[in-house]
């Protein structure tokens, strides 16, 4: 179709920027490398073994979970608001954080509580990403139940957010009876990490992750005549309730596992549609879905260099940076624009 | 007889229609025996409440009917697949398209939606069919607009070029003419008539236009707070049918200037 050439100018200046921020993602951090290594590394042909394992073995599974996070997170926060027809909703209007937070809270600040096997339970990486996965699929089972016996798509959102308040309000009566140090590790988890993970774990992240994208393109079709709304939908001959649990499915199936993974990211998912919006003028999904992809790892990428403060020997906490430097560009945006196209 | 029955498009026997719960059944009208005959162009009349959209909803699916039978092509109702319905019946409803941020061609393409592959790529035909039915909608004009840039009347307009689009032999529109303007109303009632002769679909909708609706119809379903009738314009006036449309305490049907007047 002609559309699809309209923005091929856009498609190729996108993916030339992701290369360009993933490699100035690659090169920055808290040891200078010279550009040269950087690609003699990545090549395997460093001369210096400190480098090579900083390159390979941490910042290239780092830069790549920055893209799977971003991705992940813009498309299921797109299949969200054309779900829910609401501008305002993200990735995690369904609950599957929440759900996260509970189980990983569970872990971490339940140990004191029920004590014996919790306390004598080593609180490992995969001790947290398993209670995540978990927590956010019970959330997920509960939702996809309650969709499949409510007709009103609203009522899903609503639902969602009931069991928002639910598991924060566990987590908030775990939180008085926990010690500073777990509150602590808590807290940490809650900022989000993307540097944590190791290839074999990548590699986990990454097929979860491509099943999610793969059910999201199934759904561009059933998407794009839920623009019309859902009656309309339904007389075009959409399985309307099909539909909807393919979109749900998608959605949990990136969200839980990017939670699980790198943390509660918060703020992507909500805004990368919205500004991959403003530069597409279409609401067409076979468009916004490959255009938020692109969108969602490049401003992940750029907020993770941000984060690691080149040179220096901190890293800030992924979740401030991404909402410190992406709400500012989205208010700006739609200022500018003053126009809110959804 | 049998050639009689195959111009008939939608049929129905008996049927009553009206709201089921596990506790209790409404019913809002029963002994519905109407026929929809192919390349009529047929409007719905009746007071507010009356049940008229309630019967559109029955006709096109969205709610189950209470009893009777209800046949499209002379298949039962209930015995079409999403998909074929799709096929055989296309909708112009009265709420509003939930993103207004696509363009006139690409909601007109989503007509084709039932015909396209599983990622929903027009082929050739497709844009044609889509092409023809904005020409035959008079909206060449607009085809490159969002929708958020268009009035009240563009809109319908290019709401029932998408049903064209969808290549059915039937299309029910409910209440096309609300929030329009005295010249659109008659305007995109004018225009299904004229569709309905170049291309010998079956339209029926649903106004409160019935001054209209008698100039322009062919066939018109009257429903009455006790029956519903079925005929042409000319022998339900002669019926005296329209003067059992309202209470007469305010307004009356003139069978002379076949419009209602009030009452001084």
């Amino acid at each position: 179709m002609s559309e699809t050439n309209t923005y091929k100018g856009s498609f190729i200046l996108l993916i030339l920027t992701l290369i360009v921020c993933f490699f100035a993602n690659i090169s920055l951090g808290s040891v200078s490398i010279p550009l040269k290594e950087i690609f003699n590394s990545l090549v395997g042909a460093s001369s210096n073994a400190s480098w090579q394992y900083i390159i390979v073995d941490y910042r290239l599974p780092k830069a790549v979970t920055a893209i799977l996070v971003g991705s992940g997170l813009g498309i299921s926060g797109l299949l969200m608001q054309t779900l829910f027809r609401n501008p305002l909703a993200g990735p995690f209007v369904l609950g599957i954080t929440s759900g996260a937070s509970l189980g990983v809270a569970l872990v971490i600040l339940g140990g004191g509580l029920f004590g014996g096997i919790f306390a004598s339970l080593l609180i490992s990486k995969w001790t947290i990403v398993i209670a995540a996965s978990l927590g956010s699929f019970l959330v997920l089972l509960a939702v996809l139940i309650v969709s499949s016996r409510v007709k009103d798509t609203m009522a899903i959102l609503i639902i969602g957010l009931m069991f928002g308040s639910i598991t924060s309000a566990v987590v908030s009566v775990l939180s008085y009876f926990s010690s500073a140090e777990q509150l602590q590790q808590y807290i940490f988890w809650g900022f989000g990490s993307l540097g944590n993970l190791s290839w074999n774990e990548v590699f986990i992240f990454f097929v979860i992750y491509s099943f999610g994208i793969l059910l999201s393109i199934l759904a561009i079709k059933g998407l794009n005549t839920l623009l019309l709304g859902e009656n309309y939908a339904k007389s075009l001959g959409l399985n309307i309730k099909r539909s909807r649990i393919i979109i749900i499915l998608a959605t949990s199936l990136l969200a839980g596992t990017i939670t699980a993974f790198a943390g509660p990211i918060a703020f992507i998912g909500l805004a990368v549609p919205h500004l991959t919006r403003q530069i597409f003028n279409t609401s067409n999904h076979k468009i916004l879905l490959p255009a938020v992809f692109l969108f969602g790892a490049i401003v992940m990428l750029i907020c993770d260099s941000i984060a690691q403060l080149p040179t220096s020997d901190y890293t800030l906490p992924i979740n401030a940076i991404t909402s410190l430097i992406g709400a500012p560009v989205v208010i700006w945006l739609l200022v500018r624009k003053r126009k809110m196209v959804f | 007889m049998k050639e009689t029955s195959q111009h008939i498009i939608l049929k129905t026997e008996n049927l009553s229609i009206g709201y089921k719960t596990k506790k209790e059944e409404t019913t809002i009208a029963t002994n519905i025996n109407i026929a929809l005959k192919k390349g009529e162009l047929i409007g719905l009349v009746g007071g507010n409440g009356i049940g008229k959209s309630t019967l559109l909803r029955t006709l096109t699916q969205v709610q189950p009917k209470l009893s009777g039978a209800l046949y499209l092509n002379e298949k039962p109702l209930e015995d079409y697949a999403n998909m074929d319905l799709a096929k055989a019946m296309s909708l112009v409803l009265t709420e509003t398209i939930a993103s207004k941020n696509l363009s006139v061609f690409e909601l007109v393409a989503l007509g084709r939606q039932p015909y396209t592959n599983w990622v929903g790529n027009l082929s050739e035909e497709d844009i044609s069919k889509v092409n023809h039915a904005i020409t035959q909608t008079n909206i060449d004009n607009l085809k490159h607009k969002k929708c958020f840039e268009l009035s009240d009347g563009q809109l319908q307009k290019v709401m029932i070029a998408r049903a064209l689009a969808q290549d059915t032999d039937l299309i029910i529109l409910d209440e096309p003419t609300t929030h329009l303007d005295m010249y659109h109303k008659a305007y995109i009632l004018k225009l299904l008539q004229r569709l309905v002769k170049e291309t010998g679909k079956t339209i029926l909708f649903s106004s409160h236009e019935i001054d209209l609706a008698i100039q322009l119809c062919d066939t018109m379903i009257v429903m009455t707070k006790t029956e519903v009738i079925s005929n042409t314009p000319c022998t339900l006036i002669e019926q005296g049918t329209f003067n059992t449309l309202f209470p007469e305490d305010l307004i009356t049907f003139d069978e002379k200037t076949r419009s209602f007047r009030v009452k001084k």
